[in-house]
């Protein structure tokens, strides 16, 4: 059976008047009906354009898109305009990042509710804002009826992105595409969120790409999670070998880098030193070589390519050094040794050797 | 036990809502509603709660940047809360704020040499240029920003930096205060460790009394000594963190915790999740009795819905482990909503 959705060699582009921001550069994968992918990455390491980009979302003349997606068959990239509007909010919904910048701050709830399904659906009026009740109902909206009455405005953030989901939800999606979708939330309804949406997949079988930034999320959700990094994916492999046997330096300082409650007192964070490169002059060689505590002259000026690890043809790693070498320095990670240090023991050790 | 900083007692804040033609008062949010807690010397003391629990509205009212309805502040013995602006202002060098959002809290028309030389000039201290330059350098420095970016403007850094900018400016009158209101909501994962490691290492140097507003149990569990847990303007449990977080009494605690997403796919399913249902009421009228007896997985009818339950001591074994609750989780529930030890 061909994937619900199938990404392939994607990149996108954006001419700005300070040059080309390389947003997206060569992205692939593939999605199952009804599994759930998490595309992880920090700001600007373009995982929301990417999924913007499969809704055609950024077609403008400035922005050079490449590669080839396709959903249910259909040629995203290609699809005219028309078609895409048919395809939004119907067979493929998307949640956004920022609720109240995603809201009309003119028109009342319940209006911009019963407008996603009057645009595909030959409902009346009624059945659409009866339906807007029930799904705000789901999101966990308390009295469901008032709201519909607001306006976005008077709403809590938290509220908002509510409304948004509810919004998403109104067409039963095949696809779900949801970009941060519990950022803005509590953690008790965040988890209400990722429950909610696990049933939805169950129940409707909907697939989900969902792009966060928050490793706990994939966790709970996820199938296979992709990990990007300047506008590529590092990393791609099952949820749980990316938190068990994670093997590119910066999933380890992403790992590193969450608190967590199961966290020994007193331990400090491992951040990653520095901060993500800009995309219009991304660093030659390895694009996260300036911010990598293992790198070596060489990885400066080559380029990696995703590769499937040996053993593993799921698991893909976009780094320069050895397999076995990257295993034996997660082991030292993950034993609490700083990265510093695994690096004298692990990389410097190697080339001693030699 | 370290001694109070400051003591906080019987807190009341409530926002008049106005409604019909002639905008009279109708009601009232309770935004924070008798709450009562201590700051100790040299503590990080989390607060936790979700959105509308009345956190950020404390936190205000702490540095009296809102004027509370009832109850009182006192910051070393004194009462800031009637205090007026003249008594107020050399106490307001003692505490400083950091702002959730690195994009708004600083001025986009000033450089950040000015913006972290502010506090200077507003309270008569480093009048002499040179030096006050040389001090803002210095604190640019500290916190992690390059000195020669002195006469930069905030839209020419990224928003950890921001940050960094906001804490410079916090930590510039050495405070002896800190009320940081989600200070690294808005940063990336990688970004809000080396802001959490920064404010970690300068609460230890500067001998620092933080207290840390955040949504995020983790980050708190990470950062501070004591939590105290909001409930709808009240603090429902309050304590030592690790016993707290090990042994949650009060069973919205427990909630919260087991809420947390793990990053460990096995840990994450396995969990028994205890999923609140509806959500936070309308805080213009809580519930009567328990605030929290309309999603509580032990309510009692006729007694939590009637008797609101104080703060109270459950352990003599854990003195200062507070809880409002009638029916407290015990050892084995608490344990059980908590997480499993890595």
């Amino acid at each position: 059976m061909a994937p619900l959705l199938s990404v392939e060699n994607l990149s996108v582009s954006f001419d700005t008047d300070d040059g080309v921001v390389h947003a997206v550069d060569g992205v692939s994968f593939q999605l199952e009906a009804g599994a759930v992918l998490g595309v992880v990455g920090e700001s600007g390491s373009g995982k929301s354009v990417s999924s913007l980009t499969l809704l055609g979302l950024t077609r403008s003349a400035r922005t050079t898109v490449t590669g080839r997606a396709s959903f249910d068959g259909e040629d995203l990239l290609a699809a005219p305009e028309e078609r895409l509007r048919r395809l939004r909010g119907n067979d493929v919904a998307m949640i956004f990042q920022d609720p109240l910048s995603a809201l009309h701050p003119f028109y009342r709830v319940g209006a911009q509710l019963s407008e996603a399904v009057l645009a595909h659906r030959d409902v009346s009026k009624q059945e659409a804002r009866d339906r807007a009740v029930e799904m705000l109902g789901l999101v966990g909206i308390a009295d469901a009826k008032r709201r519909l009455d607001s306006y976005p405005h008077e709403l809590s953030g938290g509220t908002r992105q509510r409304v948004m989901i509810a919004m998403a939800l109104m067409n039963d999606p095949k696809l779900l595409i949801a970009d941060e979708p519990t950022t803005a939330l509590d953690v008790t309804v965040q988890a209400q969120i990722l429950e909610l949406l696990a049933r939805l997949r169950d129940e409707l079988g909907m697939a989900m790409v969902i792009v966060t930034h928050d490793l706990g999320v994939v966790a709970s959700i996820a199938d296979e999670v992709a990990v990007m990094y300047a506008g590529r994916i590092v990393e791609r492999a099952s949820t749980e070998t990316i938190f068990d046997a994670p093997e590119h330096p910066y999933t380890w300082g992403l790992l590193g880098s969450m608190p967590r409650l199961d966290a020994l007192d007193g331990a400090d964070l491992v951040p990653i030193p520095g901060r993500p490169p800009s995309l219009i002059a991304r660093p030659g060689g390895c694009h996260f070589h300036p911010r990598c505590p293992y790198v070596r002259e060489a990885h400066k000026v080559v380029d990696p390519e995703l590769v499937a690890v040996e053993d593993d043809p799921a698991h893909a790693v976009r780094c320069l050094l050895p397999s076995a070498t990257r295993r034996r320095v997660w082991q030292e990670l993950r034993a609490g040794v700083a990265p510093e240090r695994a690096r004298t023991d692990v990389i410097e050790a190697e080339e001693g050797e030699r | 036990m370290a001694e109070a900083l400051m003591e906080v007692r019987d807190l009341v804040k409530e926002f008049p809502i106005h409604g019909g033609v002639l905008g009279r008062p109708v009601g009232a949010v309770h935004a924070v509603d008798g709450v009562s807690f201590d700051v100790l010397r040299g503590e990080t003391l989390g607060i936790v709660g979700e959105s509308g629990c009345g956190k950020t509205t404390t936190a205000r009212l702490l540095l009296r940047l809102l004027e509370p309805t009832s109850g009182s502040v006192a910051f070393e013995g004194r009462d800031i809360a009637t205090l007026s602006r003249r008594e107020l202002k050399p106490l307001r060098r003692e505490m400083q704020m950091i702002f959730q959002d690195p994009y708004s809290s600083l001025n986009p028309r000033k450089t950040i040499g000015s913006i972290i030389a502010e506090p200077f000039v507003v309270h008569g201290v480093e009048r002499d240029a040179s030096a006050r330059k040389r001090h803002v350098q210095e604190l640019m420095d500290l916190v992690g920003l390059n000195p020669e970016h002195y006469n930069r403007y905030p839209h020419e850094f990224s928003g950890g930096q921001r940050q960094r900018i906001g804490v410079a400016r916090a930590i510039a009158l050495k405070p002896k205060l800190i009320v940081a209101d989600e200070p690294v909501s808005a940063l990336d994962v990688s970004i809000q460790a080396q802001i959490l490691n920064l404010l970690r290492s300068l609460q230890r140097d500067l001998d620092l009394t933080l207290v840390l507003i955040a949504h995020d149990l983790s980050v708190v569990r990470h950062m501070c000594d004591r939590v105290a847990v909001m409930y709808l303007g009240k603090v429902v449990e309050v304590g030592d963190a690790a016993e707290l977080y090990a042994r949650p009494r009060h069973p919205y605690t427990g909630a919260l915790l087991s809420a947390v997403p793990v990053a460990d796919p096995r840990l994450a399913r396995a969990a028994r999740r205890q999923i609140l249902t509806g959500e936070v009421p309308s805080p213009s009228s809580p519930p009567p009795g328990c605030r929290f007896h309309t999603r509580c997985p032990k309510f009692v009818a006729g007694h939590c819905d009637v008797d609101e339950p104080l703060l109270t001591d459950g352990d003599p074994a854990h003195p200062g482990h507070l809880a409002a609750c009638h029916y407290p989780l015990g050892d084995d529930e608490g344990a059980a909503t908590a997480r499993p030890a890595a």
